[in-house]
Parts: structure tokens; C-alpha cells; sequence
């Protein structure tokens, strides 16, 4: 089965890689485009008979590796 | 007294702090290997600079798992003197045994300069020979060094007198100007709560002979030095 997180900095961190490409598409001429935040995106492939079993098994590396809670929220998708 | 140097794979600044231990300071050093489950009856720790595990994930997200570092946090647990220095800094917010998170620095940069910090706090190991607002010129290397902690733990550190180092200019005012990475209220470096374990993101194990440009690291060595002698060897070693 099929797990994906997403990790993002929470709202009230500072991404200065985010503001940095933001900047850059502002001056390709994107003007419409208000913000951007740069995040991390993982699949795992998990050994689990159903899917709450694998979005349980997903969400708990994620609390332990994948995301650091200081500073990042996480958000679990399985493929059924 | 005996200080040990945990290596991890992508350590590089282990043979400095070594160096420094054993060559300026005079004391025994030994590297620990961190696949080893033991201290080897270390005094004093000491997580070293580098890239541990080349970065991935997030600086220092990895080494928190390594097996030594069970032996570390007890050691940590039981009083005794821990020091994390830049990447060390980071192993040791990554773990939890100092609040808060590095960032990437603010312009994106990875800094390779000397800096000034000014010592905030001479009540733990590695400031007690410093005085207060001392100004010490330390270089700094890396490219996340942007101290995070939400407001209520910034607060609290404040409040709680547990910013150690803060980056200032020559005169020891800490200005927006002096702070090379965005860190928030400038901070370079804290303790924990029991004020035993100390990170910082400078390099004074860099910054112990004159000829590299400044000895004023040696303050830190000095100081464990110094606390072990009045504090006497530990239980835990």
C-alpha cells in the first residue's frame, strides 16, 4: 500500500527559500502568484493490510523522522 | 578528565575539537564512534561540527538515532557537561535536549566568517571562566544556523536566563546588522534547563590559537575544565 506525506513549515515559520522563488516568479512576470511555501513530499511504500493501519503506520514516522514538530506539520494520504 | 568527540558519519569537525582538546587544552580526548553504546568513561561530551549523515531530511534529523546517542542522553540525564557545536547544536534541538529548531540561514547563504558573540550566561560548564558580556570572536560555517523556537519558548529562554551566546558587533551591542543568519532574537547558542548541556552554532574548538586568528574559544574549554575540578567527577562517568 501506497502512503504519502507532505511536510510544510507551519504558518509561522520564515521560508526563505519559498520567498526566494516567489521573487523569482514575480520577475518572470507572474504577478498573480501571492505566496509560496517550499515543503517536502515523501512516499512509502508500507507493509499494512488497510488503509487506517498504513495511514496510522505513516503518521507515526512521520511524527518520529519525517517531520519536526518544532517547526513542521504534516499531512497523510493513502492510496486504497 | 576525559573528554570524548562522538563521530557520525559526515563529522567534520571532530579532528578540530580533538585538536583543541588534546593539543591546546592538554587534556585526553578520545573519538567515539557512534555505533559504540558507551562513553568510554567520558567527563565531558562533546558533538562535534560537520554534516552528519551529509544533511539529509533535516540537519542533524538522522544522528539523533545513532546508538550512541542513548549514552549521550543519559549522560546528559545524570548532570554531565555536553557541549554541540554547529552541527552538533543541531543533533542536540533535533533530539530535544535543547528547544527549538536551526533553519535555513535568512538569505539563503552558507556563511564562512568570524563573528562576535557576546557570553550572556556564566553559569554553566563551558562560560564559567568568561565574564559577563565578554565579547568573543568565533568563526562561524554553516548554511543553517537560523535559530527557531515558537514565542512561548523564546520567552521562556529569556525569561529563564538560558541564552548563553548572542551574536553582537565589536562592541557588544547585539544589532540586526551582527546577525549573520536572522536567528531569532540573535541568538547563537542556549543551554537546557539544568544548564549542563550547551549547543552553539559558532566553532570555539576553531578559535583556541592565536595564529588562527583568535584563542578566544579556549574560554569554553577553560570552563568545563574548571567545573569538573569544582564539581568533581561525576556519578555517571
Amino acid at each position: 500500500m501506497k502512503a504519502r506525506v507532505f511536510v510544510t513549515l507551519k504558518p509561522s515559520v520564515f521560508d526563505p527559500q519559498g520567498r526566494t522563488i516567489v521573487e523569482a516568479l514575480h520577475s518572470m512576470g507572474y504577478a498573480g502568484i501571492g505566496d509560496v511555501r517550499q515543503g517536502k513530499y515523501f512516499e512509502l511504500d508500507v507493509d499494512a493490510s488497510c488503509a487506517d493501519t498504513a495511514r496510522a503506520l505513516a503518521s507515526e514516522v512521520a511524527d518520529k523522522l519525517l517531520a519536526n514538530p518544532v517547526i513542521e506539520s504534516y499531512r497523510v494520504e493513502v492510496e486504497s | 578528565m576525559k573528554f570524548a568527540v562522538i563521530v557520525f558519519p559526515g563529522s567534520n569537525c571532530d579532528h578540530d575539537a580533538y585538536h583543541a582538546v588534546k593539543h591546546v587544552l592538554g587534556a585526553d580526548a578520545e573519538f567515539v564512534w557512534h555505533k559504540e553504546s558507551s562513553l568510554q568513561g567520558a567527563d565531558v561530551v562533546i558533538l562535534p561540527g560537520g554534516f552528519s549523515y551529509g544533511d539529509y531530511l533535516r540537519t542533524g534529523a538522522i544522528a539523533q538515532f545513532s546508538p550512541v546517542m542513548a549514552a549521550v542522553k543519559s549522560f546528559a540525564a545524570g548532570g554531565g557537561p555536553l557541549l554541540g557545536i554547529c552541527n552538533g547544536f543541531q543533533v542536540l534541538c533535533e533530539t530535544r535536549l535543547l528547544p527549538g529548531a536551526l533553519l535555513r540561514n535568512r538569505d539563503l547563504k552558507f556563511h564562512c566568517e568570524h563573528v562576535c558573540v557576546r557570553v550572556e550566561q556564566t553559569d554553566t560548564p563551558f562560560t564559567m571562566h568568561a565574564r559577563p558580556g565578554q565579547v568573543l570572536s568565533l568563526p562561524i560555517a554553516h548554511g543553517e544556523g537560523n535559530y527557531f523556537a515558537d514565542a512561548a519558548t523564546l520567552a521562556e529562554l529569556e525569561a529563564s536566563g538560558r541564552v548563553v551566546f548572542r551574536y553582537c558587533d565589536r562592541d557588544g551591542q547585539a544589532t540586526d546588522g551582527s546577525n549573520p543568519n536572522g536567528s531569532l532574537h540573535g541568538i547563537a547558542g542556549i543551554c537546557n534547563e539544568r544548564r549542563n548541556v550547551v549547543g552553539l552554532m559558532p566553532h570555539p574548538e576553531r578559535a583556541c590559537e592565536s595564529p588562527l586568528g583568535s584563542a578566544d574559544g579556549l574560554v569554553l574549554l577553560d570552563s568545563v575544565v574548571a567545573w569538573l575540578t569544582q564539581h568533581g567527577a561525576l556519578e555517571t562517568a
